[in-house]
């Protein structure tokens, strides 16, 4: 199991910024506005019979001011982009020469926008009798945007937001689905907590309005369809919506940030995350177990906030994990955002992080009983992150002292 | 023999397994034998047509077979045989059962032409679009392809198979990334988390549409023929770089975890550095100062000085502005000692590695230290007059090696580089 823990004598870690751009809309605000009254913004006609949590569309020129750098861009990297830099302007170093230029970026990443229309003209063409040896090749040299290779590749992301924002630290993106976030939360935290980096920007964005991406999971069958419902409820009705969102977080150590004189969010505690087998019932249950041993939890208010996805088996397994800890309310961001894959992760260290500096954990949004109200102000949060086929993650975001 | 921190009080990180395979061969005795020797393993590419494409050859590896075939396939078919000689040099844990985290450094994942045709096929249509796609995708039939087509799924089961401890990383940081997955592991071993660690890249995408991407972007090479001459880094007439295909695994070790267990040492990891570039997607800033940076980090971060090292495995791409842009900033960072280190690029061989070139490179850089014998740069026969390195040209060179640089660039600004060197210093 890999772990990061802040321990004795070690660098303690806030988050001193977050950046948020997603189905609820904009900002922290907007999103916490959106949560309060409950509310959920899925497209359930235009990727039917899926269903999908759609971008509430933003103003890109506010972040991403050049147009070039736009159009350089599919939509993926431009939420990400657009989200990194709120969570840089949210911890006031935006334009910060000094520090941007020694920032660590740590990305959680998938890739690869497909040019739809390129495909299906090569399988239209093919179905019709295209055959030559060189058809493939002569019709992807002749239709694909030169840079569209930039738009699809994974590392490109963090790419996009060094040249956009001016980063220039280190840079390095991670793939692997849901974990994939969990693991940058992970590492970061680690080489801050060890005095590796002093500050580090953090997250992931995922455009979840792909038919692309339906296809890949509807191999697995994993896709919601038809009818919303929230994540608990969809125990005979399983599988995830899509989300379209970018979650980024400034992570510093405290001393960098006191010596700012920026304000935290919250601390992160620690982040663990392990690779369950899977094989047999309960593996992965046992293994969320195991991570949550892990995490320094203490005695005080605490709540979960889960990734749970709605796919099946992983989401059931979960529940019953959940059900073991239930003096801790728990949360399912996939309800409200639907699934935004590798960015889940940290959304919900984002939204723990809210939650603890607004004093509140948001109401429950669930017609199962599974998510219960929370009086008092939570002073830790579990995110828990397991992946709708790989990869289990958790974070311990806690009230600074 | 030497105290297990280094000057900075962190754990040494030693190598004590390496696995490699290129389009020359398998293993390190095959490969070895025919980089000192100046083969390439660039041909013409067989595994698919080349009707339409301006560049025809790539470094393929052909000698690996994986049905059905698709480029994650055989990425992780090369990722299992490599880790498996790295692990049985090293004789570290149990088989099954290795004593650290894997990272790994692998190629972004996607659901490829083969797989597309079969869906499109399957929709049984005359004009297919991606809702025919989606409509006919479910129902388990193709549930393989999910799996198969996970970016996380080469880790995954790399991690099975060898039995690593903890969530496996999946890493890209484009041509970096081989370098980048060294340095998680060797920084892992430094905070202490992990006495070993399972470092790997991988990358087996030379198939059509990866070609024509950097086919668009004029990155390639288009002397086809012979194409055992198109790759030509520091010459005059070099005119983009050779898609290839490689794996390397290497199992570092704390000195100290590797001595007590009484492991043949076979090099120190001393120095890691990374410097991201915020200029563009695909260039580097004009006046070199990220790549400089990051040299000079990585000397920091062995507490070396420059004079220190006497050998530089180059990135080396044979594009012209890479090898343009690597001789002035190396020169920057080394003044006039640039034109006394030999410096060779292993990419006159065996191609650009793209993901494993990082780690490939690191590996071929160890076994010069191990040999004391610097590998040529092929294809050197019209230099540049404007590179002054010390060019290894054409014939490998018996030389004094203590201290390796070996650089890594890559797309979106990723700089990476990393020295060995044979014995802690």
């Amino acid at each position: 199991m890999t772990e990061t823990a802040s321990k004795p004598g070690q660098t303690e870690v806030w988050i001193t910024g977050i950046g948020l751009a997603t189905s609820l809309g904009e900002g922290l605000d907007a999103n916490w506005a959106a949560l309060q009254e409950k509310r959920v913004n899925v497209d359930e006609k235009g990727f039917a019979p899926c269903i999908v949590h759609p971008l509430m569309p933003v103003s890109f020129d506010s972040q991403i001011p050049k147009k070039g750098d736009q159009r350089q861009m599919e939509a993926w990297q431009r939420i990400g982009t657009y989200a990194a830099g709120l969570a840089l302007d949210s911890a006031g170093i935006k334009g910060n020469k000094d520090i941007l230029s020694k920032i660590d970026m740590v990305v959680a990443a998938g890739g690869g926008e497909r040019d739809l229309n390129v495909d299906s003209g090569v399988l239209t063409a093919e179905a019709k009798g295209a055959n030559a040896p060189g058809f493939l090749n002569e019709r992807l040299m002749s239709d694909l945007r030169p840079t569209l290779f930039l738009a699809q590749l994974s590392n490109l992301l963090a790419g996009n937001i060094a040249i956009v924002h001016g980063l220039g630290g280190t840079s390095r993106t991670f793939m692997g689905e849901e974990v994939a976030g969990a693991d940058a939360a992970r590492i970061a935290l680690s080489r801050i907590a060890s005095g590796e980096s002093d500050i580090a920007l953090v997250g992931g964005s995922h455009n979840g309005e792909r038919k692309d991406l339906l296809v890949l999971y509807e191999f697995g069958d994993f896709n919601l369809k038809d009818k919303f419902a929230p994540v608990w409820a969809r125990k005979d009705h399983t599988g995830f919506a899509l989300g379209s969102a970018g979650a980024f977080l400034v992570l510093e150590s405290r001393a960098h940030a006191e010596a700012r004189g920026a304000k935290p969010f919250a601390k992160l505690s620690s982040v663990v995350a392990d690779l369950a087998r899977r094989k047999q019932p309960g593996d992965m249950a046992a293994t969320l177990e195991k991570l949550w041993a892990k995490l320094p939890t203490h005695a005080g208010k605490g709540a979960i906030i889960s990734g749970a996805t709605g796919a099946e088996p992983a989401t059931s397994e979960e529940r019953g994990f959940l059900k073991s800890h239930a003096d801790f309310p728990v949360r399912a961001t996939g309800t409200m955002f639907g699934h935004t894959m590798e960015t889940q992760f940290p959304l919900g260290i984002a939204l723990a992080a809210l939650s603890i500096s607004r004093g509140a954990l948001f109401p429950p949004n669930d017609t199962t009983g599974t998510e219960i109200e929370m009086q008092g102000a939570p002073t830790q949060i579990v995110v828990v992150g397991a992946g709708h086929w790989r990869g289990e993650g958790m974070a311990l975001v806690e009230a600074v002292n | 023999m030497t105290a297990p921190r280094d000057k900075f009080g962190r754990p040494v990180v030693v190598v004590t397994g390496m696995g490699i395979m290129t389009s020359l061969g398998a293993g390190k005795a095959d490969n070895w034998a025919k980089l000192v020797a100046g083969e390439s393993g660039i041909r013409t590419i067989t595994r698919f047509p080349i009707d339409g494409l301006k560049t025809t050859m790539a470094g393929t590896v052909d000698f690996v077979s994986v049905d059905p075939f698709s480029s994650t396939a055989l990425s992780e078919r090369m990722a299992d045989l490599v880790t498996q000689e790295a692990l049985e040099q090293a004789g570290i844990g149990a088989k099954g059962d290795f004593p650290g985290p894997l990272f790994l450094a692998v190629a972004p994942v996607e659901v490829e032409w083969p797989q597309r045709r079969e869906l499109g096929r399957a929709a049984g249509k005359l004009d297919v679009n991606y809702d025919d796609l989606l409509r006919i995708s479910g129902g388990g039939k193709f549930a393989a392809y999910h799996h198969r087509f996970m970016f996380g799924s080469v880790a995954a089961y790399l991690a099975e198979t060898f039995g690593t401890k903890g969530s496996p990383i999946s890493l890209s940081t484009a041509c970096a990334s081989g370098a980048t997955s060294i340095q998680l592991g060797v920084e892992a071993i430094r905070r202490g988390e992990t006495d070993a660690a399972l470092c790997v890249a991988t990358d087996g995408t030379v198939n059509p549409e990866a070609l024509v991407r950097f086919s668009l972007l004029s990155a390639l090479s288009t002397q086809n023929d012979p194409p055992q001459a198109a790759s030509r880094p520091f010459s005059k007439n070099r005119d983009g770089f050779v898609m290839a295909e490689g794996a390397g695994a290497l199992v570092l070790e704390s000195y100290e975890a590797a001595t007590a267990r009484g492991a043949k040492i076979l090099g120190v990891i001393a120095g890691c550095g990374e410097l991201t570039d915020s200029f563009h997607r695909t260039r580097s800033s004009p006046d070199g100062k990220p790549i400089i940076g990051c040299m000079k980090k990585t000397l920091a971060d062995a507490g070396m000085e420059p004079d220190q090292i006497d050998h530089i495995n180059a990135h080396g791409t044979s594009t012209p502005e890479n090898d343009k842009m690597e001789y002035n900033t190396t020169s920057a960072v080394f003044g006039e000692l640039v034109q006394k280190i030999p410096v060779t690029s292993n990419k006159s061989m065996v191609g650009h590695t793209i993901s494993a070139a990082g780690a490939v490179e690191a590996i071929f850089s160890l076994l010069t230290l191990e040999h004391q014998r610097i590998p040529p740069t092929i294809n050197y026969d019209i230099p540049d007059p404007t590179i002054l390195f010390d060019v290894v040209g054409n014939k490998a060179r018996d030389a004094r090696v203590s201290a390796v640089m070996s650089n890594s660039f890559g797309f979106g600004g990723q700089n990476a580089s990393l020295i060995l060197t044979r014995e802690p210093a």
